[in-house]
């Protein structure tokens, strides 16, 4: 479910890090900016490259076209077809991943420092070069569309898809980045050409690169891999406007546990009330075992396995979410305790010890997040996306301690809207 | 979060580490009582990984008590002696640490990470819950709803599990392999504090147990730590040596066609019965990992390429196999067919490709890639030492030793292209296997 996705990437920006990363901010000769940590104790290094836009930066009536061709970036480069393409990485051991979400495309790749030029080439290849046969993409789009297939007959993805639908109306981030079965069956190879020419582009790169490789080394190479890209792609869409009713809409499918998705408006990340909403969202529902909902829903009345609250902030939209599954004949109960959790918070606010026992999580978690060059290379790239300096990390956990009792309690006044709390509801449920 | 462990396996059973530093890093020794310890060492962060590995699983079960292995690993969660029902999780999330549990055929884990310094307070609570639960009715009952929406949320909500869950009962004729972790649903519903309280007494104990610590630690101070709350603890005299229902030998074919209306994209797939990892006898089981891997392993496997570039019939194909099992486990063939292609069209796509890469030389290229693979996979586990205490803890915990868990790279390694051929003419037997159908309520299966 893509909500979830969502969420957990806004988690993993929001806890940084810890003593002994050492960040290196440099511009390379080519004029590349780079974020990088040397950590020579394992032969190998991590890159991450993020494209800012991503699937949002389909064009008008081409939805699909920027998924589809993330799909194809390694079906194929230069003189390599999509078989020899993955021969040739398999041989090198290498690890290349591209993804595709709603406001980026990431490629992650991890690579032996024993043949580190042959893999380089190897993906500068696939970022300049992607041939985009169409025997690649007739045989991806029919992955796709399989996969479109089964999102419309699974409850989560339908759950998420509608509350979507519902929140963000025409906005890109109102549909599936993975298109239609009918959107995505017409895309030409000329859609999926302009697809990357609008999104793999210079000057929305972002770069982190953790291992075995010395700043010295690494200029020239990333100057190497990216110079042939072209320096700008198509226009970011302008923000979206979350519309949040209060609603409950439940759409029938016959299965034995109903999956609801509901939220409200949240709040930028840039915000400066924004760690006392992140505090907050920990006791309402973000934490583990010990949020409210988790005490409320499943400890004390065992109506679900997991019921969860997230903060998320995407490029043109702030959105505090949540999800919960219940038996079709229990769904209706946990909600009702959902909305009364959500109420009872706005009015009451936390107590001074769940506050205190929120900023203890995540404090003392903020070294727990680094503990590999993969995952570091991945909260690096993530924190220069959302606009930190290198010097947040060691500020980070003061911003999470000054947040007082007073603030939270403001905060949850201010920012939770019981009234505008929106449910979709997916299943058979009793009594909605 | 309390999980069940997925247990379709894939590529990553490859993932072990064993480079001459990695075994540097590795030290192992007993208590006294007969807990054993496994320490690997990274200071590269000042994190720890503590881990308690049971030697007991679902599969372990009394008959009748289906669930009841994983049931009580959420029920740990609900007190002792000292602790209050949450007690131990809140405790740990306020030292900044996540804790969570995991069930298996063949063991149940229970693990935190949290800082390094904090080692101590885990091995206290850790310790307490392996010997002093104390469970109120109430608890049982409010739980046992939990397990029951796990159930719908993993298994009921999902055709493709409800498949699986069929088909492997069906491929274990007597083992308790045949019956799910989490339990079937007319069991879960009876299971009570007597079921839970039974399976407690019987494998919780120390030399029933495995410790895995991981990350900014010394083998000395965890040995120091864990004699004095691990080491002090009563073994269980009772426990006996692990032996589970075998299977008889399997003569027939089995068939089955599984319909649902929630069934989107239909498939077929077949499980062998196939031998697993042996404690100092992995090569047949290491030659079927390869098998996995060239047959159905990703884009450049043979399945793929027959299959999915040359007569694209399919649009997807996959072989999984994972030897990390304490008995006889199963190695599974499975082929999405394209829009147009019949099951049964797929089917005989799939046995045609199986026969040919059985009578022809195996592609050494292949081979050579898959085996660079493996040497490089031993270097990037290095980077996730959580991981790697995973990999010690499931093997020990599935009758493995340390010793096989880091010769096995170098027995994959060694593995030659008549051995794969062998390995698969025996495993690929119709009458040790299960071929199932996923269909939509309608559809035509002839």
């Amino acid at each position: 479910m893509r909500a979830f996705l969502a969420a957990a990437f806004s988690l993993a920006l929001a806890i940084p890090a810890t003593a002994g990363v050492t960040i290196d901010e440099f511009k390379t000769d080519g004029g590349l900016t780079v974020w990088h940590v040397q950590e020579d104790s394992i032969p190998f290094v991590a890159l991450e490259l993020r494209f800012q836009g991503g699937a949002s930066l389909d064009a008008e009536g081409k939805r699909g076209a920027i998924n589809l061709m993330t799909g194809l970036i390694e079906e194929g480069a230069a003189e390599l077809d999509a078989r020899a393409f993955a021969k040739a990485r398999d041989g090198l051991a290498a690890s290349f991943s591209y993804a595709v979400y709603d406001d980026t495309l990431s490629v992650s790749a991890k690579f032996l420092t024993e043949n580190r030029d042959e893999a380089l080439e190897l993906l500068r290849q696939s970022l300049t070069s992607p041939r985009f046969d169409q025997d690649a993409i007739d045989r991806v789009r029919a992955q796709v569309i399989s996969g479109i297939r089964s999102d419309e007959k699974d409850p989560s993805s339908i759950a998420g898809q509608a509350f979507d639908a519902r929140v963000y109306g025409t906005h890109p981030y109102g549909t599936d980045r993975s298109g239609t079965v009918d959107s995505v069956t017409a895309l030409t190879r000329d859609d999926i050409l302009a697809a990357f020419q609008s999104t793999v582009v210079r000057d929305r790169l972002y770069i982190s690169v953790v291992g075995d490789i010395s700043r010295e080394e690494l200029g020239p190479v990333l100057d190497t891999l990216l110079a042939d890209l072209p320096e700008t792609g198509a226009p970011l869409p302008p923000a979206a406007s979350p519309v949040f009713d209060g609603e409950t809409v439940v759409i029938p499918f016959e299965t034995p546990q109903s999956v609801a998705m509901f939220g409200q408006p949240g709040v930028p990340f840039d915000h400066p009330d924004y760690f006392a909403a992140y505090l907050l969202n920990v006791v309402l529902g973000g934490g583990g075992f010990e949020s409210r909902l988790m005490q409320e829903v499943r400890e004390k009345r065992g109506l679900t396995y997991g019921v969860y609250s997230y903060l998320v902030d995407k490029d043109g939209a702030d959105v505090w979410l949540g999800s919960v599954q219940s038996a079709n004949n229990r769904i209706g109960e946990a909600m009702e305790v959902i909305k009364a959790e959500w109420a009872r918070m706005q009015s009451e606010g936390v107590t001074e010890t769940e506050l205190e026992d929120a900023k203890r999580y995540l404090t003392g978690s903020y070294p727990l997040r680094f503990d590999g060059n993969g995952p570091i290379a991945d909260i690096l790239v993530g924190m220069q996306m959302q606009g930190m300096g290198t010097d947040y990390i060691a500020t980070r956990n003061d911003r999470v301690n000054a947040v007082t009792l007073e603030q939270i309690n403001r905060v949850a006044r201010e920012f939770l809207k019981p009234e505008q709390l929106s449910f979709t509801v997916v299943g058979q449920p009793e009594g909605l | 979060m309390r999980a069940l462990l997925l247990t379709l396996a894939t590529s990553l059973a490859l993932a072990a580490p064993a480079k001459a530093d990695i075994r540097d890093a590795v030290t192992t020794f007993t208590l006294d009582n007969g807990m054993d310890v496994v320490v690997i060492e990274d200071s590269r962060a000042p994190v720890v990984t503590h881990m308690v590995w049971y030697r007991a699983g679902s599969a372990d079960e009394f008959p009748g008590t289906s669930g009841v292995a994983h049931f009580l690993e959420h029920l740990l969660f609900k007190g002792t002696d000292t602790l209050a029902p949450g007690e131990l999780s809140a405790t740990v999330a306020r030292n900044g640490g996540t804790d969570n549990a995991f069930t298996s055929y063949d063991y149940t884990a229970y693990f935190q990470r949290v800082a390094s310094d904090r080692l101590e307070l885990m091995m206290r609570l850790e310790s307490d819950r392996m010997v002093n639960v104390r469970l109120s009715e109430e608890d049982i009952l409010t739980e046992r709803e939990v397990i029951i929406e796990e159930r719908n949320q993993r298994t009921e909500n999902s055709p493709g599990a409800l498949f699986r869950e069929q088909k492997n009962a069906a491929q274990f004729l007597n083992h308790r392999y045949g019956v799910p972790v989490i339990g079937w649903r007319h069991e879960m519903v009876t299971l009570d504090l007597d079921a839970a309280l039974a399976y407690y007494k019987r494998f919780y104990a120390p030399n029933n147990a495995i410790l895995v610590v991981a990350g900014d630690v010394t083998p000395e101070g965890v040995r120091a730590l864990a004699e004095q709350y691990y080491g002090v603890l009563e073994p269980n005299p009772e426990l006996t040596k692990r032996a589970r229902p075998a299977e008889p030998p399997q003569t027939a074919e089995r068939r089955l066609i599984f319909r649902d209306a929630r069934v989107a994209q239909p498939y077929v797939s077949r499980s062998y019965l196939a031998p697993e990892r042996d404690a100092g006898a992995q090569r047949e089981a290491a030659a079927l990992t390869l098998l996995a891997e060239l047959l159905g392993g990703g884009t450049t496997s043979y399945l793929t390429e027959r299959l999915q570039f040359e007569s694209q019939k399919a649009v997807y194909t996959a072989a999984f196999y994972n030897g990390e099992s304490l008995d006889d486990t199963d190695f599974t063939v499975l082929v999405v067919p394209a829009d147009g292609v019949t099951l049964p069209e797929a089917e005989a796509a799939m046995d045609e490709a199986i026969e040919s890469f059985i009578s022809k030389p195996i592609d050494t290229a292949a081979l050579a890639r898959i085996k660079m693979q493996i040497r490089a996979s031993q270097i990037y586990a290095r980077d996730d030492v959580g991981n790697l205490a995973n990999v010690y803890g499931s093997a020990l915990a599935s009758g493995l030793t340390v010793q096989d868990v880091q010769d096995w790279p170098k027995v994959l390694g060694s593995i030659t292209p008549d051995e794969i051929i062998a390995a698969a003419k025996s495993v690929f037997n119709l009458d040790r296997s299960v071929t199932g159908y996923l269909m939509k309520e309608k559809g035509d299966a002839s």
